[in-house]
């Protein structure tokens, strides 16, 4: 691989400027977000810089490398910190640096009136410069580096408003389930690095060939349960719901476009275990199904328009893994979802912020309605999203989503219909949440508490929003012309010949839209053809009820491990202070009441002394005289 | 003669010399019941020096002397200047170290 010097600014740039905002302090209030802005707007150039520069070099030659220094040098064993970019980073990087740099600026209008703002940007700079670590790093290594960095600025972000206990416990929420994802990729690196020797992508792709399928199956495990910890996959996705307490650039950000399909990359980058290892392959599809699923459901049932959102985050990021999990014909679907999916996603969650600003922080959709009056932008923007999500052609979710319901329908056998007839469905629930958020929000009859004056949000704010719809218009059409993404990334993969279609894709597709059909009609009739109430109805099914509840994770995840961790915890606190504390203060007692039970023979009275001396010698020579007996 | 003999009567004088000390109040009979140990000691090891036939035993002894006569320097200083202060040479009057 060339090597290539100007890797490192990427990097560098939003590291040094969180660097400066955080040490800076309250000096520089004034201009920190300018600078945090202009960190990842320069970040992004350079990105683009890189990305020309791919583009005229050959195929063969377009991944280029740069060793920053020699990391850990022990015996045969050497991981160098070093930056890779190839055709899948440079995809990522123009993500996160582009739909960053849009989100910076919404930030600088929507965090106006927040007194720490420059700690908000010092910390979105941070978690740039950790994404862009974890997708540039050349071994699993480097990755885990940025991986726990994106872990880190997520959980600040969350409890950026900490001073609310329910905002700090959701940060703690989210870093907690997330670390049961880390452990997962540090086994992984163990096991790389004990039964193959070497922790380098490149390393591991040529031990892959060789190694046994059980190692690369449980490296691929190992891998999996990483990528749903980071990804809010099931088993471990409640966090992703309260992670929305954070400000809502920071859920449009790391919580739809980038942080959260930092599990995607991980699967996708990992291609050559995954190819290696069937099984782990087929649970990462299952994964990817349920999960789909899952959000989706979940996401039919939320009246708090951003955790509707992060519902859909969710049930999009299943598609993701879905298509990830179909092997080498649907990375590159995976990770053409994964941009479309940015764009849209973001642009969403920023209109649900803008709609949140106009309204008083309000965020309950029932207590919304008819804003597309008083918020035009924000509902064109946002309804662009909207159609792009569900998957209507030309916007950029159909051409994606599509992809992947047609790989899965195709991946043949049971295993194909079940994989794809999950899609299909979700396609389905999807069209219908959306449908009811777009409607509750923007369409119906006004629904508000008294003295709201919803406006439309500054020019700052809509642009960002604005450029995010057009890629969602845009991007599908622009990936798919000419297959150029699947023809971009395809050196990277081991591409197998197409194998026997179930559907043509003209019926594919004709399906999916069907479902997207009945999914919208169903939430027209439902929601737009009859009233509305202010409050959630309370006489609904057990199945209503279970939705609303999240299909009931957090009680899931109380009962099978909260209580039972906290009963043995309080078991060992016990265990601790009678056995252990018992023990060493027993031994202080016994020391203690020695002590004053020999104390009785200090008398000072010499006589007793010698007594005792001469008693003592006489035992001694007993002692002696009966040992040699 | 019977070197045994001589370890007997080493064995009798230590035997007087610790139950002296043992049993007498007056500072300067246990001081002196303190010698009678000693050169008790001392005998054994000339005693022990003639049977093996070696100068060893004797050495230590001179050794003993030595110590004897600078622990009777210390140990009469001592004790003349408790007299001194306490009007006694009682050694059970002076058993102020427990305090």
């Amino acid at each position: 691989m060339a090597t290539n010097n100007g890797l490192v600014y990427l990097i560098a740039l939003p590291l040094f400027s969180a660097l400066i905002l955080l040490l800076a302090g309250r000096r520089a209030d004034k201009w920190g977000h300018l600078l945090g802005t202009l960190a990842s707007a320069g970040s992004f150039g350079v990105g683009l810089f890189q990305l020309s520069e791919m583009l005229g070099r050959s195929t063969e030659s377009r991944p280029v490398t740069q060793k920053l220094f020699s990391w850990i040098s022990v015996g045969s064993f050497n991981v160098d910190a070093a930056l890779a970019l190839d055709q899948l980073s440079i995809c990522f990087v123009l993500l996160i640096t582009g739909v960053g740099t849009l989100i910076h600026i919404y930030s600088i209008s929507y965090m106006s009136h927040d007194l720490d703002r420059r700690r908000f940007f010092a910390y979105l700079n941070l978690f740039i410069a950790a994404m862009l670590l974890l997708v540039l790093g050349n071994s699993y290594l480097n990755l885990y580096v940025g991986w726990e960095g994106v872990g880190l600025a997520s959980y600040l972000l969350i409890g950026f408003w900490n001073q609310k206990p329910a905002y700090a416990t959701a940060s703690k929420k989210a870093f907690v389930m997330n670390r049961i994802g880390d452990m997962g990729l540090s086994f992984a690196i163990m096991i790389c690095f004990a039964s193959l020797g070497t922790v380098s992508f490149e390393g591991v792709e040529e031990a892959s060939h060789s190694a046994s399928e059980a190692t690369m199956t449980a490296i691929g495990l190992m891998l999996l349960v990483a990528a749903v910890g980071k990804s809010a996959q099931f088993p471990l996705q409640a966090w992703l719901g309260d992670a929305m307490a954070g400000p809502t650039p920071v859920s449009a950000l790391i919580h739809a476009a980038t942080m959260v399909t930092a599990g995607v990359y991980l699967i996708v980058r990992s291609d050559f275990v995954f190819d290696a290892a069937p099984n782990a392959q087929l649970a990462v599809a299952i994964v990817g199904a349920i999960t789909l699923m899952f959000g989706a459901i979940i996401g039919t049932a939320k009246d708090d328009i951003k955790k509707a959102l992060a519902a859909s985050t969710m049930s999009q990021i299943g598609y993701m893994i879905l298509g990830a999990g179909l092997g080498p014909a649907g990375y590159a679907f995976a990770i053409m979802h994964l941009l479309t999916h940015g764009f849209f996603k973001a642009g969403m969650f920023l209109g649900a912020g803008s709609v949140m600003h106009g309204m008083n922080d309000e965020v309950n959709m029932r207590k919304y309605g008819n804003l597309r009056k008083f918020m035009p932008i924000t509902f064109i923007t946002f309804g662009l999203g909207y159609l792009a999500i569900i998957g209507i052609p030309p916007f950029a979710g159909f051409y994606s989503k599509d992809m992947i319901i047609e790989t899965a329908l195709n991946a043949g056998g049971a295993k194909g219909i079940i994989l794809g007839g999950a899609a299909l469905l979700g396609a389905g629930l999807t069209a219908f949440y959306m449908t009811r958020v777009i409607i509750l929000t923007f369409t119906s009859n006004e629904r508000w508490d008294e003295n709201q004056h919803p406006h439309e949000s500054p020019v700052l704010m809509w642009l960002p929003m604005a450029i995010l719809a057009i890629g969602s218009v845009t991007t599908g059409f622009l990936f798919t012309r000419g297959d150029a993404l699947v023809n971009w990334l395809s050196p990277l993969f081991e591409v197998h010949e197409h194998h026997e279609e179930l559907l043509p894709p003209i019926v594919v597709s004709g399906l999916a839209l069907t479902m997207v059909a009945i999914g919208v009609a169903i939430a027209v009739i439902k929601y737009q053809l009859s009233e509305i109430d202010r409050v959630a109805p309370a006489k609904v099914t057990i199945f209503t009820r279970i939705a609303r509840r999240d299909l009931l994770q957090d009680d899931v995840n109380e009962a099978l491990f909260m209580r039972p961790g906290q009963a043995l915890t309080s078991a060992l606190v016990k265990v601790d202070d009678l056995v252990i504390d018992g023990a060493i203060r027993g031994i202080g007692r016994a020391t203690l009441g020695s002590g004053s039970a020999l104390r009785g023979t200090q008398t000072g009275f010499a006589r007793s002394y010698a007594a005792l001396i001469v008693l003592g010698a006489l035992a001694l020579l007993v002692a002696i005289w009966v040992i040699t007996q | 003669m019977n070197p045994n003999n001589y370890l007997y009567f080493a064995a009798l004088l230590f035997t007087i010399g610790a139950v002296g000390v043992v049993v007498r109040r007056n500072a300067i009979v246990v001081f002196m019941c303190i010698e009678l140990m000693l050169n008790a000691c001392n005998l054994t090891l000339v005693t022990f020096s003639r049977i093996n036939g070696d100068l060893n035993g004797q050495v230590v002894a001179f050794f003993t002397m030595v110590v004897a006569a600078c622990e009777v320097v210390v140990g009469l200083a001592i004790i003349v200047t408790i007299y001194r202060s306490r009007r006694s040479a009682s050694i059970d009057d002076a058993s102020l170290l427990k305090r």
